[in-house]
């Protein structure tokens, strides 16, 4: 079992997942049109590249922007589940042993204290995320059971890892769990909402160009984000 | 397929159609047959087809919401309403156009009127939502998009269709002809030239420095409008022309979700500056007509570097341009000495950048001049953008939309409101007549022309022998 999960069936949602973003990536610039969008794309690449560049740094600062600022509790939560849920598992310490086994080479790594605190917070994150869905009457009219299944997906390789990193029952069971929830949350980025692990920088790249080129970019400093 | 005498998928082209559509009194009898006009599916998911299901952004948007709910409190109309959740950003649009996508346009009429009145009712869009959207998500430009496709399913608001049915006609959002037009030109300069000896208002003339271009309830309900344009430019020692065909900025139509009929609007004025070769264009003190000829326009008619075929302006781009280089100088000592505030108006701040300019007069024209909270690119719509002033069905919600701007104004203090834009000018005027909050507004124009210099040359003859 353990063989087939981290050997083939990785291979496989590695796969999925590399191949479903590129595709996800390329759909999107091939579906943007000038005319139906009204945006010049083409006819000023450096007022929207600026445009681009801008409405993302901005967006990817903690507090960076007026949105982020207004909503400081949820913009905190948000960028813990966020930044956790990328660094734990590329920065792990047995996620980088396996890359140097298998492939060569490996990240710089983080202690398993350090590890299991990012964890730790995710969940919690993740606690409030679901509890703020419920509490707010404006985020509930919003909520489906799909925001709670993407939610889970994402922190399913979480609960599983930690089970297995401290032995938490069998640990074996967990490894497994582990793996598999991980391969399943890879398979679904393409899929899912989760595509907006690639398609925010697309979508953010896009309202960056068309505030840099036709809503104002031109003519001042450009959308203060 | 049942379509009604006045509320069906036909477009308005011809004058007896429009008053077959004007005799309806508010449109008592078209929102009855509204009722029974059938959604044709078939046209509705072919378009969505064509347009947007193989198109990204809007698709993508639908689906990468992360259903945040940050949008919310930037929406003007969620404030002024309680926060009701009906009226989250996200909310609106998914259970509208995100339903006939997910329904692949097998949707019914009760679900279309539905959108309808969300459409016209629940947004202006003044794409404020879309700033806030860690996703990017703009839902002020998918309800442009919902208001196309409603559009051609023919539900649209009364008013909407025969403002688009205006365009088609007339080129214009009223019955103006060329022919009222011009006069209106000729009677302005007459009427005025006695206080204003050598006042022109040119029409047609080539290869003028400024081509100016209005919002047709200017020569329809308030010309004096058009002759304090004409006193500005004279006094600035401008040459200007207006031309004969091709003078309307606005676009109802774009409001309407009538893409053909922005596109025979816009070809009009840009007709206009290729026939007459003026360096550039001014456009009145509007925001909707900026956007829609100068920012939009464009697309819809085809160009593609995005841009009017000669350089285009805002009525604040020109004024600001003529006090920073002295072509208009301000008496210090008619400044305005008390509080005084300014409108940003959605269409040509947060979607044209021209905050700056704006704060560049008040700093030449006011002594006491006060930001609202929020201002500049954040600030909120009037709420009579997106043709919300102009639709009876929805006057009760209109008023209520109002109150965020109501209470941004008191919160400034100021009795005094400077407003270059039409719906933000009307909208102000009407939360006055609603909320009674004792405050006054104006255009720049008639400011202005209270405060600027007067060089001796131009004073009437009798006034220099006093």
């Amino acid at each position: 079992m353990y063989e087939f999960v981290t050997g083939p069936l990785a291979w496989l949602s590695f796969m999925i997942f590399f191949i479903g973003v590129i595709v996800r990536i390329v759909l999107y610039i091939k579906g943007l049109d000038w005319q139906l969008d009204r945006v010049a794309y083409m006819e000023y690449k450096s007022y929207g590249f600026k445009g681009a560049v801008r409405s993302i740094l901005y967006w990817l600062l903690p507090f960076g922007t007026r949105g982020w600022r207004y909503y400081p509790f949820f913009t905190t939560i948000f960028f813990v589940f966020h930044i956790s849920l990328i660094a734990t598992p590329v920065f792990l310490q047995a996620h980088n042993i396996l890359l140097q086994e298998r492939f060569g080479f490996s990240f710089i790594t983080i202690s398993e204290c350090t590890a299991d605190i990012l964890t730790i917070a995710l969940l919690a994150a993740a606690v409030f995320l679901v509890l703020r869905r419920i509490a707010l009457p404006e985020v509930r009219i919003l909520t489906t059971w799909y925001d709670y299944l993407v939610l889970a997906i994402a922190a399913a390789p979480f609960i599983t890892g930690y089970f297995a990193a401290h032995e938490i029952g069998n640990y074996k069971f967990w490894l497994i769990l582990h793996i598999l929830s991980g391969e399943l949350m890879l398979v679904a980025i393409p899929f899912t909402k989760l595509s907006h692990f690639a398609l925010f920088f697309m979508s953010r790249a896009q309202l960056g160009m068309d505030y840099g080129i036709k809503r104002g970019g031109m003519k001042s400093k450009g959308m203060a984000w | 397929m049942a379509q009604g005498k006045y509320c069906n998928r036909e477009k308005i082209n011809t004058l007896e159609q429009l008053q077959s559509l004007l005799s309806d009194t508010n449109g008592k009898q078209y929102y009855k047959e509204m009722e029974d006009l059938d959604v044709d599916t078939e046209l509705l998911a072919n378009t969505i087809q064509k347009t947007l299901k193989q198109k990204s952004r809007i698709k993508t948007w639908l689906e990468i919401c992360a259903h945040c709910g940050m949008c919310a409190e930037s929406c003007f109309l969620y404030l002024a309403n309680d926060n009701d959740p009906e009226q989250v950003p996200s909310y609106k649009i998914q259970s509208t156009l995100g339903e006939i996508v997910k329904k692949k346009g097998q949707v019914s009429t009760e679900f279309l009127i539905k959108c309808m009145d969300t459409a016209w009712s629940k947004c202006t869009c003044c794409n404020r939502c879309g700033q806030y959207c860690p996703l990017g998500i703009d839902m002020g430009i998918m309800f442009g998009y919902l208001r196309g496709l409603l559009f051609n399913q023919g539900f649209v608001p009364w008013e909407m269709k025969i403002g688009s049915g205006m365009h088609r006609i007339f080129r214009a959002q009223m019955d103006v002809t060329t022919e009222d037009w011009v006069d209106t030109c000729e009677w302005m300069a007459d009427e005025y030239s006695e206080d204003w000896p050598g006042l022109e208002i040119p029409v047609d003339k080539e290869n003028a420095d400024i081509l100016y271009t209005v919002n047709a309830r200017e020569p329809k309900h308030y010309p004096e409008d058009l002759a304090e344009a004409a006193i500005l430019f004279h006094i600035a020692g401008e040459n200007w022309t207006v031309p004969s065909e091709g003078w309307e900025e606005t676009s109802l139509a774009m409001f309407a979700g009538d893409w053909e009929a922005c596109k025979l609007q816009v070809e009009s004025v840009y007709d206009a500056m290729k026939r007459l070769n003026p360096k550039r264009m001014v456009v009145t003190e509007c925001g909707h007509a900026y956007r829609a000829t100068v920012i939009e326009g464009p697309y819809w008619a085809g160009l593609k570097s995005g841009q009017t075929p000669i350089p285009s302006f805002h009525y604040v781009e020109w004024v600001a341009e003529a006090l920073r280089t002295g072509k208009l100088k301000i008496d210090p000592a008619k400044k305005i000495k008390e509080p005084v505030t300014y409108q940003d108006s959605c269409n040509y701040i947060r979607n044209a950048g021209l905050a700056d300019c704006a704060r560049e007069i008040m700093s030449y024209i006011a002594e006491d001049f006060r930001e609202m909270t929020p201002n500049r690119e954040h600030n909120f719509c009037c709420g009579g953008g997106g043709g919300f002033n102009g639709m009876g069905r929805y006057r009760k919600q209109r008023n209520a939309g109002l109150k965020v701007k109501r209470d941004q104004i008191l919160a400034t203090g100021c009795k005094l409101v400077i407003s270059p834009c039409h719906n933000c000018w009307d909208a102000i005027r009407d939360l006055e007549e609603v909320y009674e909050i004792g405050i006054r507004w104006s255009f720049l124009k008639p400011l202005l022309i209270d405060m600027v210099i007067v060089p001796d040359h131009l004073k009437p003859q009798d006034e220099e022998d006093e």
